[in-house]
């Protein structure tokens, strides 16, 4: 002040400053998005993240890439010398497969932003190429060094193919088209078997390329130089190995010209086009990308079944990819693993009934402490149900005799308490089926209400929950159950959590 | 020429479309509003046909129904239509109103999302196993001919009636009343069209409406004129009945409607004349699409877009 000369320096107080109205906390927390004070404030809100997960996660930023890559993958590289071999596919082998895969849906979801419904399809593709290159069934017998490759090129040229048909309109479009595709795919392999309604191909006539609905059957295990790879242990270090170089590879090309396009590109398609970025072009690349990922990890699963069976590739395993890529986080090298783990991981346990069991329970103890706050409003909740249970439990023997009379076999003492508290009709099939309808109208009613309101429906809504599980979700734990849950699952965190567990949340400035 | 042929793939094409038709009415007015993909529409179609299933088997079933047959399938209509209007302004409410102004993406997976709880849902509760309308013993099929080679069942031709029917009153409900007016204006700016003060919420939850009792129509006409229906039936019915919208122009009424009719009579012909066609009929739908995109991406009544900043 007193450099530009004349009169006395004046004294802050004398200045016509505003008094800054005090700001109600609530909507200093709902300003969010939009305001360029969030985005000031990301330091403040990151140290205020205090406790056990603001530690995880400052800690977490402080290693070093290569740490992180370790921590990630070391378990994994210690896991087959702690398991036996069923344990080691199952748990292993095919979340390792699914973390692959995810990670190549990863370039085209989360860091270009194109919504990709074929991505299984590119899979299957992989895996039927390398069947026919390499299988009893076809007769042929390539090295692995010349199939994969070739693998990995077609796909990668299919998927440029398919992302060309739609080039002009990139964008929603792609997702028919993708979608479309996967099921074409899936009627195509389920008939190319040779037979009377097949096509007849220009000069080989008709040719069993696929082997039908049976499946294409005796794909060869991997021959590298006349090295075969037979073990699951083999197969197993060498995905894990492809995983690491694919994460190192992904996170150089993260931070290189073409990553940070992509992100531009899925921030503001219009904006990174005026920025001069061939948008397009980068489109096409990271779809390709992706196919090609896609089908490397499609060689590696046919080699492990050794067969390529059409049911493998459907909607189902797309949703899985894609609860694993969301869960995550898009666009999050290190989430994928961590959704790979958890989503190939829970429903294996959930194969077993009495494992599932404790599974459901235990995630809605978890989620109950984790989402409610306060903490004495979830013990209230927990208690509120034990005890709602029991009174309904009592009242309903003395007038209802069928509707306690079922059992739960094969659960221990967990599941001989379970049946003085949950009610178990003998012939549950017409109740269970409106209970789960009303349990779907609680779940969104949930979502409506706030503060004890909340705790006073949470409270039905779980012994509902628990009713619905006994009487119905166990049946199907592995096929319809499995599916409900991931497709739920995706809509809540869409609803709740876009970025998923280790998303970075974005910023739009308006 | 085998006019038989011919003229027994022209209407079941025609009765094909028309039901896809009905699909990519509802698809088509979501995308105008909400520029969203409603990847569930198809399983609302889906459970339309076993609302109208369950319609029919409280009412006495197939063989011994309370009411005359003409009279049930009414009711299957109205019931069917109500339920899956409700369900469709359910899905917006919770699945895509949180989104709304969330990144592109959100919403799609979302939708994806809820697609895969229906159908399975549907598969938990009502099983795999295909149910049968017995449209045979509930209005009787009556086949009517002209000439030697053109027959049409008195059921082909209330689908095709019903589907036109209906598509006029859509017609005249978007271009006549003041909620039409309303859906219009805010298909064309939603912002000017909130700050005129039109409720955009009102509106959106009236186009899901909308388009789910029309899926849900075609999900019953097809349970009668094809007898079966599967808790699976909707993905691959949804998934043309979205080519339609495309092929036809998205956003665009008459295209849905022209495009249904497109799809309906290319499966119809390409199983009956092409190679393969029994088993890749979808195969050559899948051809017609991406043909589409390659000489008229906007579809055949569709305006390009322009997009603005």
């Amino acid at each position: 002040m007193s450099s530009l000369g004349g009169g006395p320096p004046l004294d802050e107080g004398d200045l016509p400053v505003a008094i800054p109205e005090p700001v109600d906390p609530a909507d200093v927390a709902r300003s969010g998005v939009g305001t360029d004070e969030w985005v000031a404030r990301v330091d403040e809100r990151r140290a205020a993240q205090t406790g056990i997960s603001g530690l995880i996660a400052r800690t977490w930023e402080r290693t070093p890439a290569f740490g992180r890559l370790v921590i990630l993958l070391g378990p994994f590289a210690i896991f087959p010398f702690i398991t036996n071999e069923g344990n080691l596919y199952r748990y292993g082998l095919i979340t390792i497969i699914y973390a692959l895969l995810a990670m190549g849906l990863n370039v085209v979801v989360g860091f270009a932003g194109l919504l990709d419904l074929g991505y299984v399809a590119f899979f299957g593709f992989g895996a039927y190429l390398y069947g026919i290159m390499a299988s009893g069934h076809s007769g042929h017998h390539l090295q692995a060094e010349i199939a994969i490759p070739i693998v990995v090129v077609s796909t990668a040229l299919l998927g440029l193919l398919l992302g060309l048909t739609s080039w002009r309109l990139l964008g929603d479009y792609l997702a028919i088209v993708t979608l479309f595709f996967l099921q074409a795919f899936v009627i195509f392999v389920n008939n190319a078997n040779g037979g009377l309604n097949d096509f007849s191909y220009p000069f080989v006539g008709k040719v069993d390329l696929t082997g039908g609905a049976n499946g294409l059957d005796q794909i060869d295990p991997f021959n590298f130089f006349g090295f075969h790879i037979t073990t699951t242990r083999g197969y197993y270090f060498y995905t894990l190995i492809a995983l690491a170089l694919l994460m190192v590879m992904l996170y150089f090309v993260n931070g290189s010209r073409t990553g940070r396009a992509w992100r531009a590109l899925r921030e503001d398609p219009l904006a990174a086009e005026v920025m001069s970025t061939p948008v397009n072009r980068l489109k096409l690349l990271a779809f390709m990308f992706g196919a090609g990922v896609a089908g490397f990890s499609g060689t590696i699963f046919g080699a492990v079944q050794s067969g390529a069976f059409p049911g493998d590739y459907d909607v189902g395993l797309l949703i899985t990819i894609y609860a694993i890529v969301i869960l995550g986080g898009l666009g999050s090298i290190g989430g994928v693993v961590v959704g790979a783990l958890v989503v190939n991981g829970a429903p294996e346990l959930l194969r077993s009934s009495s494992n599932a069991r404790f599974l459901f329970y235990g995630v809605l103890l978890v989620a109950l402490f984790a989402a409610l706050k306060p903490w004495y409003k979830a013990v209230i909740v927990l208690v509120g149900t034990i005890a709602f249970g029991f009174a309904v439990h009592g009242i309903a023997s003395a007038v209802w005799s069928r509707g306690t009379a079922g059992h739960i076999s094969g659960a221990g003492n967990f599941g001989k308490a379970l049946e003085h508290w949950v009610l178990l009709p003998t012939n549950p099939s017409s109740i269970a089926g409106w209970s789960y309808f009303a349990l779907i109208c609680a779940a969104l009613v949930l979502t409506l209400v706030s503060g004890w309101w909340r705790v006073a429906v949470l409270i039905p809504t779980f012994y509902l929950a628990a009713f619905v599980w006994e009487n119905k979700l166990v049946e199907q734990v592995a096929g319809a159950t499995r599916l409900i849950l991931l497709g739920a699952l995706l809509v809540v965190i869409m609803n709740v959590r876009p970025s998923g567990i280790f998303g970075t949340s974005r910023v739009e400035i308006v | 020429m085998n006019w038989s042929l011919f003229f027994g793939e022209l209407v079941s094409g025609l009765t094909l479309g028309s039901i896809y038709a009905l699909i990519a009415l509802g698809y088509t007015m979501v995308y105008g509003i909400l520029k969203l993909l409603n990847f569930a529409h198809g399983d609302v179609y889906m459970v339309g046909a076993f609302v109208g299933f369950f319609v029919l088997q409280w009412l006495g079933g197939a063989l011994s129904p309370a009411v005359t047959g003409w009279l049930v399938v009414a009711i299957m209509f109205v019931v069917g239509m109500l339920a899956c209007g409700l369900l469709g302004v359910g899905i917006e409410r919770f699945a895509y109103r949180p989104l709304r102004n969330a990144p592109r993406i959100a919403p799609l997976i979302s939708a994806l999302g809820v697609s895969i709880f229906l159908q399975n849902s549907a598969l938990l509760l009502w099983g795999p196993q295909f149910r049968s309308y017995d449209t045979f013993d509930l209005v009787g099929v009556k086949s009517y001919h002209i000439g030697n080679n053109f027959f049409i069942s008195n059921l082909q031709i209330l689908t095709i009636a019903v589907s036109i029917g209906l598509t006029i009153v859509l017609a005249l409900v978007v271009s006549r009343t003041r909620t039409g007016k309303a859906m219009r204006a805010t298909s064309f700016d939603r912002d000017a069209a909130e700050m005129m003060g039109i409720s955009i919420d009102r509106v959106i939850s009236f186009t899901f409406f909308l388009g789910s009792a029309l899926a849900a129509a075609g999900g019953i006409m097809f349970g009668l004129v094809f007898g079966q229906i599967f808790s699976l039936m909707g993905f691959t019915a949804g998934l043309k009945g979205f080519t339609a919208a495309v092929v036809g122009g998205i956003g665009s009424i008459p295209g849905a409607v022209l495009g249904g009719f497109l799809i309906g009579l290319t499966e119809a012909f390409a199983t009956g004349y092409l190679p393969g066609g029994s088993v890749y009929a979808n195969l050559y739908v899948f051809a017609l699409l991406i043909g589409m995109f390659l000489i008229r991406p906007s579809g055949l009544l569709g305006s390009p877009v322009i997009q603005k900043v």
